[in-house]
């Protein structure tokens, strides 16, 4: 069954671009990335869904039921961390967390204690005395508390350092075993392949593709840097091979298909250093704007 | 009506009810107070006031009003109380949805299972309680003031009552125009401004409409709708225009709800 289902989904500020006409279908228990730059519509689909604000065209429906005519209730099952997280500044966080957590019928002081205990938060402290890192901590107990059934992730990570990154990742990916379904946004790359298994990529305010993680790493450039003597341009002359510069014995090439041929034409050579990179986000839009 | 926005609102508002009613217990106390010497002196104070061009006092409301009587003397009181309460309401109002979307905590209560009419009718039923706690504050303080201050002179106690029942009319309508007035605009930055600008605007607009008689303005402001020379004077409403305050107050509240529940939260930006 598809958890979410987005049909030709528009969204217009006044004039201002919000999202143009996206459809996809998010099924049960995937982890879903969506990836697009800063401005591309990631917040605007996910208010949408929410019923934040509301759509100027088309429709979305969530486990099932229309996000307009049936917000609250679908919001029930929903756990939401925006890209930026405010709370009320004169509220204790253990306030906070319990005012959140009175909106479900739940008791979840338990799995409250446990989720802060994870993340390391302190329950005592005051909101307008948390870091922002600690605030997005917040965010994250207060969206996982009441144990939802879809979590929408707007750019969790920004201000996590990597070891709670890392403690925030294994939560996520406990949370899916036990079958719930997150849609994961961010801009950076990494992070979802991590994590997804599905991805769509947004730019402008449309959907320019929507793929497995897999294909979508198999299909793109590797950015290949290989430092030793005697390099020529027609070193690494294979198929797949574009972009090459060389300078100072260094040779640069964007690589793209399978990567053991380029290891193997590697292994062959006395190298100095290799470095093989992810392209950033902005190659792979390059790459689809190509 | 969601119990839990109920309590959160009202906890939030709860400072600011203390500090609005010891500003009017103060006021009215520290004001009524001098009611004895300005009762002994009431040959004097009419003889006084009548020197004032009859624009000017009809600029404060004092053309048909006595001060030597305790409702009279009161009802001039009565008015300074309603500024505050003006401001106090509106201010309430103002900052119902905005103070959320300005401080962006909107998208944490809006995300949770509740719908918007849901959250806008606890929203206003918490400001209504702390409203209702100073306008109670200024009811206690009021008769207490008299009977304490009143020299036992004789008065009109379904009067007094009336312009004490005004009240809640009066609040009801700064709260519902301040609330569809920040729904109505864009983004509400700052919420003080607004309040103090409806409040004194109605004010200064039954000022005017005292100045240069009978105009249309009285129709528009609270100050004229429930002035209390008139209800002492007649002891009663004047109906026609309490009613047009009551259509308004409905109005801006049908409104507020339309608006608000197909409002687009905004995001960070």
């Amino acid at each position: 069954m598809s958890i979410i289902e987005v049909t030709d989904l528009t969204k217009y500020y006044g004039k201002a671009r919000g999202i143009v006409g996206i459809s996809f279908n998010v099924e049960e228990g995937e982890i879903f990335g969506f990836i697009g730059p800063n401005g591309a519509g990631k917040s605007t689909t996910i208010r949408l869904l929410l019923s934040l604000i509301h759509p100027t065209n088309g429709s979305a429906k969530v486990f099932g039921k229309d996000v307009v005519a049936h917000g609250p209730e679908i919001r029930r099952d929903i756990g939401y961390l925006p890209s930026e997280v405010y709370y009320y500044e004169g509220m204790k966080v253990i306030d906070l967390l319990k005012y959140s957590a009175s909106f479900y019928n739940c008791d979840c002081t338990q799995r409250m204690h446990e989720l802060s205990e994870t993340m390391e938060l302190e329950l005592n402290r005051r909101v307008s005395d948390l870091s922002y890192g600690n605030k997005k901590k917040v965010g994250i107990v207060q969206g996982l508390l009441h144990s939802p059934k879809l979590l929408f992730l707007d750019e969790p990570t920004a201000g996590l350092d990597p070891l709670m990154q890392r403690k925030f990742f294994d939560l996520i990916r406990a949370e899916n075993a036990r079958g719930v379904t997150v849609f994961f946004s961010s801009h950076i790359l990494g992070e979802v392949q991590r994590l997804c298994t599905r991805v769509g990529i947004i730019r402008e305010g449309k959907i320019v593709e929507i793929s497995n993680i897999r294909t979508l790493q198999q299909n793109n450039y590797k950015k290949v840097r290989v430092t030793a003597e005697g390099l020529t341009p027609g070193s690494f002359d294979l198929p797949g091979v574009t972009n090459v510069q060389v300078e100072d014995g260094m040779v640069n090439f964007f690589f793209k298909g399978d990567i053991n041929t380029v290891l193997q034409k590697i292994s062959a050579i006395q190298v100095a250093d290799v470095t093989i990179e992810e392209p950033t986000l902005e190659e792979i839009f390059m790459h689809y704007y190509e | 009506m969601n119990a839990n926005i109920y309590r959160h609102e009202f906890r939030t508002r709860l400072k600011s009810v203390v500090i609005w009613s010891l500003a009017l217990t103060f006021l009215v106390a520290f004001f009524f107070s001098m009611f004895p010497v300005f009762a002994d002196q009431a040959a004097l104070m009419n003889e006084f006031l009548a020197r004032y061009p009859q624009e000017l006092r009809a600029a404060f409301g004092m053309d048909n009003m006595d001060l030597s009587t305790v409702l009279g003397f009161y009802s001039f009181i009565f008015m300074f109380a309603q500024l505050c309460l003006a401001i106090q309401a509106s201010n309430y109002g103002f900052g119902l949805v905005s103070i959320e979307e300005s401080e962006l905590t909107a998208d944490f209560l809006l995300s949770k299972p509740v719908s918007r009419a849901q959250v806008l009718t606890s929203k206003l039923l918490a400001a209504l309680t702390s409203l209702t706690i100073t306008n109670l504050v200024v009811w206690v303080v009021s008769f207490t003031a008299i009977t304490l201050f009143g020299e036992q002179r004789e008065y009109e106690t379904g009067t007094l009552i009336l312009l004490l029942f005004s009240i809640v009319i009066f609040q009801l309508f700064f709260l519902s125009v301040g609330l569809v007035i920040s729904l109505l605009v864009k983004r509400v930055r700052s919420v003080t401004p607004y309040a103090l600008g409806l409040g004194f605007g109605m004010y200064v607009l039954s000022a005017f409409s005292g100045v240069f008689g009978e105009v249309a303005l009285e129709l528009v402001t609270p100050f004229k709708h429930l002035a209390a020379p008139y209800i002492v004077e007649h002891g009663a409403y004047d109906t026609p225009l309490v009613l047009i305050n009551v259509a308004v107050t409905l109005a801006a509240l049908a409104v507020s709800y339309w608006l608000y529940t197909r409002r687009d939260i905004p995001a960070v930006s």
